[in-house]
């Protein structure tokens, strides 16, 4: 066991500190004009779309690289690395791996350069966790397709450009993972509708989104007709072990110890109270669990083998925190957590902590909810039969 | 960047669980367990040929000279067995010496330690049951050339088979020293109590007027080695409890797979498969914290008493789930006494208040959190 950083991994540490101290310094953050110089430097940085290949304008970095990057990008709670975030995570990796050159080259720059945003079109009303029973349909007519259907909890739907979307082109298949086709559709195309919905924390970053005679050249398809579903499932090698996420979770965790400290429950400090330390603690373990899990799946990437499954597990523990964290920062709050209007005195808290209670389902629904996490772990990794 | 064991840990859980297999099956754990010494001889010498039983002990002094890492890989290989030997309690008494014991301490005890004609433990409890400095009431009377000590020692693992006993005692005021105790030692006496997991053997120690001589302290300040020896056998317990947990997962995943109940393998049936699942969570989180905590305890020692907290804390509340949930999903079958699961059960009910419960971690994981 070694947990020391190379010479040479030092020595790109630093520079990202020395970056994030220059370009985030207090002074660069006055500046009106502060975000797009951020991006602006990092993207001559090479630091957005860091793990994608250099012959693409990524940057190239490699795994411990990436690990590096994030989480000091994540202590420092610096903005991110490029705002076309589905891009980035989804839509760019799927590109270099099935687009064609001339996808490549249309799409590819505009991502890095967070020219605009994209979203996904996965899940449908009748599929969620369920994903491959997708029914929205593409039909092909000459050199297009013709795509009807809905789908649901698309994130950012009324501000992106561009869809990435699974569409079934094919009924009669004896596998539902076959017969998907996966079509790049721009977002004013006649026939495509966004209608919002309003989440329960009152905010309406997801959407409906319905197509109606959608017609989409079959340029613009994303790797074979009927082999969409391949494309969901990334093989650049991008770190994975959520060691930057950890960061933030660090971070969130100081705040409701900070909340406990300041907060008279009962005559006293709630972080005086045994129940709420006890829980503190466990929270503060949990994350630490987290945190050198990463580490054992960073390594096992680093030494060149495939992670799989166990990733299930940090998915699980960061559901847990996301609603747990939330809810001990209600609990503390007492009676006052129920204001979600605020004067200036308690800005910081009240809000802050209503929106983290209510917030949690985007963590722990989006991606898989743990449910079906506990059946990866179970079939995959376990042995037990389906269900 | 590496947070995986060496090549020659991986071959020494080889071996570990190789010889287990062999020499110490479940139908030797359960015939240990049923004799009067609950303690097999011819095991123990075995493992102190194969070095297990000085693995921590420098080679100066007869030791295989590895660290808490590679001891922690061993008991992990013993946790899964539940093998019945006072390895735990020897390792902790070795370490104690190799860590704190005088030059003359070491050359006259670790070699028999490590050969196995000695068997040591540390006798830390008393009546209050409070673990730490704090629940130190044995007060050793000074005289000349050492102190008298007139009291007990509870809950002591090993107590029957140990011959050397690590006692912490107040030396007049509250400061703490640790003196050396031989079981043969004038006015030393033990009992041992019938034990819920029978393969771990428990009992008290009397002290009647015993003199520790000066030369039996050892060194330097008392207080911190306690702190010290108490985290390492956090971890020490911690690495027996993640290797008992990871195969009472695999017994009772196995079970659900041969398990027919509606036409089906009970395993296929989510409200099986996911308490299983969680089971793999704990267990590898467990791991996780446990190794690191074992690489803090021998290249950072600084920060042992979080890791090691953090490791105890949450392995003894999984331990607890699993060894409950292992038995529920077995059905009526996993409360006889002919079935293995029920012997992981009685460990994890073992392992919880061995060297700290979850609540008593977890309190020391908010202090140290400064909070």
């Amino acid at each position: 066991m070694d947990f020391n950083l190379t010479a040479e991994e030092e020595a790109f540490r630093d520079e990202v500190r020395a970056f994030i101290k220059e370009r985030f310094s207090p002074e660069a953050r006055k500046d009106p004009k502060f975000i797009f110089n951020w991006l602006k430097s990092v993207r001559e940085k090479r630091w957005v779309g860091f793990n994608w290949p250099s012959e693409y304008g990524g940057g190239g970095g490699g795994i411990m690289e990436q690990v590096i990057l994030k989480e000091e990008m994540a202590k420092a709670g610096a903005p991110p690395l490029g705002t076309s975030m589905m891009g980035l995570q989804w839509v760019g990796p799927a590109l270099i791996e099935y687009g064609t050159e001339e996808q490549k080259k249309r799409f590819l720059p505009d991502i890095l350069d967070s020219k605009y945003q994209w979203c996904t079109g996965y899940s449908e009303p009748g599929s969620g966790s369920d994903l491959a029973s997708l029914q929205c349909r593409a039909v092909r007519d000459g050199d297009e397709y013709v795509v009807n259907g809905q789908k649901i909890w698309t994130s950012g739907a009324a501000y992106s450009k561009w869809i990435i979307l699974l569409t079934r082109t094919d009924f009669d298949v004896a596998n539902k993972h076959d017969g998907i086709t996966c079509l790049l559709v721009e977002m004013d195309s006649p026939g495509v509708e966004v209608r919002p919905i309003k989440n329960m924390a009152g905010s309406s970053h997801f959407a409906e989104v319905f197509f109606e005679d959608v017609r989409v050249p079959v340029e613009n398809r994303l790797g074979d007709d009927g082999k969409g579903w391949a494309v969901t499932v990334s093989a650049l090698a991008h770190e994975r072990s959520g060691i930057s996420e950890v960061a933030g979770l660090i971070t969130q965790l100081a705040q409701v110890v900070e909340l406990a400290k300041r907060t008279q429950r009962n005559g006293r400090p709630a972080s005086e109270h045994p129940g709420i330390r006890h829980r503190l603690a466990k929270a503060d373990t949990i994350i630490e669990g987290m945190r050198l899990n990463g580490q054992r799946f960073l390594t096992k990437q680093l030494k060149g083998e495939k992670l799989s499954s166990e990733t299930s597990i940090n998915k699980l523990h960061r559901a847990f925190l996301a609603i747990e964290l939330g809810d001990l920062a209600l609990e503390i709050m007492g009676s006052a957590s129920q204001y979600t209007t605020h004067t200036e005195a308690d800005a910081d808290d009240l809000g802050r902590w209503t929106s983290g209670a209510l917030g949690w389902p985007a963590v722990v629904i989006g991606g898989g909810t743990p449910n079906i996490q506990r059946n990866i772990i179970a079939e995959r990794i376990l042995g037990l039969p389906k269900d | 960047m590496n947070f995986g064991l060496t090549e020659e840990q991986e071959v020494l859980r080889t071996v570990a669980r190789r010889f287990l297999d062999e020499r110490a099956p479940m139908a030797a754990v359960r015939a240990v367990m049923e004799s009067p010494e609950e303690f097999d001889e011819a095991l123990w010498a075995s493992m102190a040929e194969l070095g297990w039983l000085g693995l921590i002990v420098h080679e100066d002094h007869g030791g295989a000279g590895l660290g808490w890492v590679d001891l922690v890989v061993l008991l992990e290989e013993t946790g899964r067995g539940l093998l019945p030997s006072p390895l735990i309690p020897t390792s902790l008494a070795a370490a104690a010496i190799s860590e704190f014991g005088t030059n003359e301490q070491k050359r006259r005890y670790l070699p028999s330690l490590a050969d196995g004609s000695a068997i040591g433990t540390l006798a830390v409890l008393e009546d209050s049951d409070v673990l730490g400095p704090d629940g130190i009431a044995l007060s050793g009377r000074p005289e000349d050339g050492g102190y008298r000590l007139t009291g007990a020692k509870r809950f002591v693992h090993g107590a029957g088979a140990a011959t050397i006993f690590i006692v912490p005692f107040l030396k007049g005021g509250r400061e703490i020293a640790l003196g050396i105790v031989e079981s043969n030692a004038e006015g030393v006496s033990s009992r041992s109590h019938p034990t819920m997991d029978e393969t771990k053997p428990m009992g008290d120690v009397t002290f009647d007027n015993v003199l520790v001589p000066s030369g039996a302290l050892l060194a330097g300040d008392g207080t911190a080695a306690l702190a010290r020896l108490l985290d390492l056998a956090a971890v020490a317990v911690t690495a027996e409890a993640v290797g008992a947990m990871d195969k009472a997962l695999e017994i009772t995943s196995q079970y659900a797979k041969d398990r027919i109940q509606f036409d089906a393998p009970i395993g296929k049936y989510q409200g099986v498969k996911h308490p299983l699942a969680e089971m793999y969570v704990d267990v590898e989180t467990s791991r996780s914290l446990l190794y690191y905590a074992a690489w803090c305890a021998q290249e950072q020692p600084g920060d042992l008493p979080l890791a090691a907290s953090r490791a105890k804390a949450y392995a003894s509340e999984s331990f607890s789930r699993i060894g409950i949930d292992g038995v529920q999903l077995h059905g009526a079958i996993g409360f006889t006494a002919e079935y293995d699961i029920q012997l992981y059960l009685k460990r994890s009910k073992w392992a919880l208040p061995a060297f700290g419960d979850a609540d008593h971690h977890y309190e020391r994981v908010a202090v140290l959190g400064g909070y």
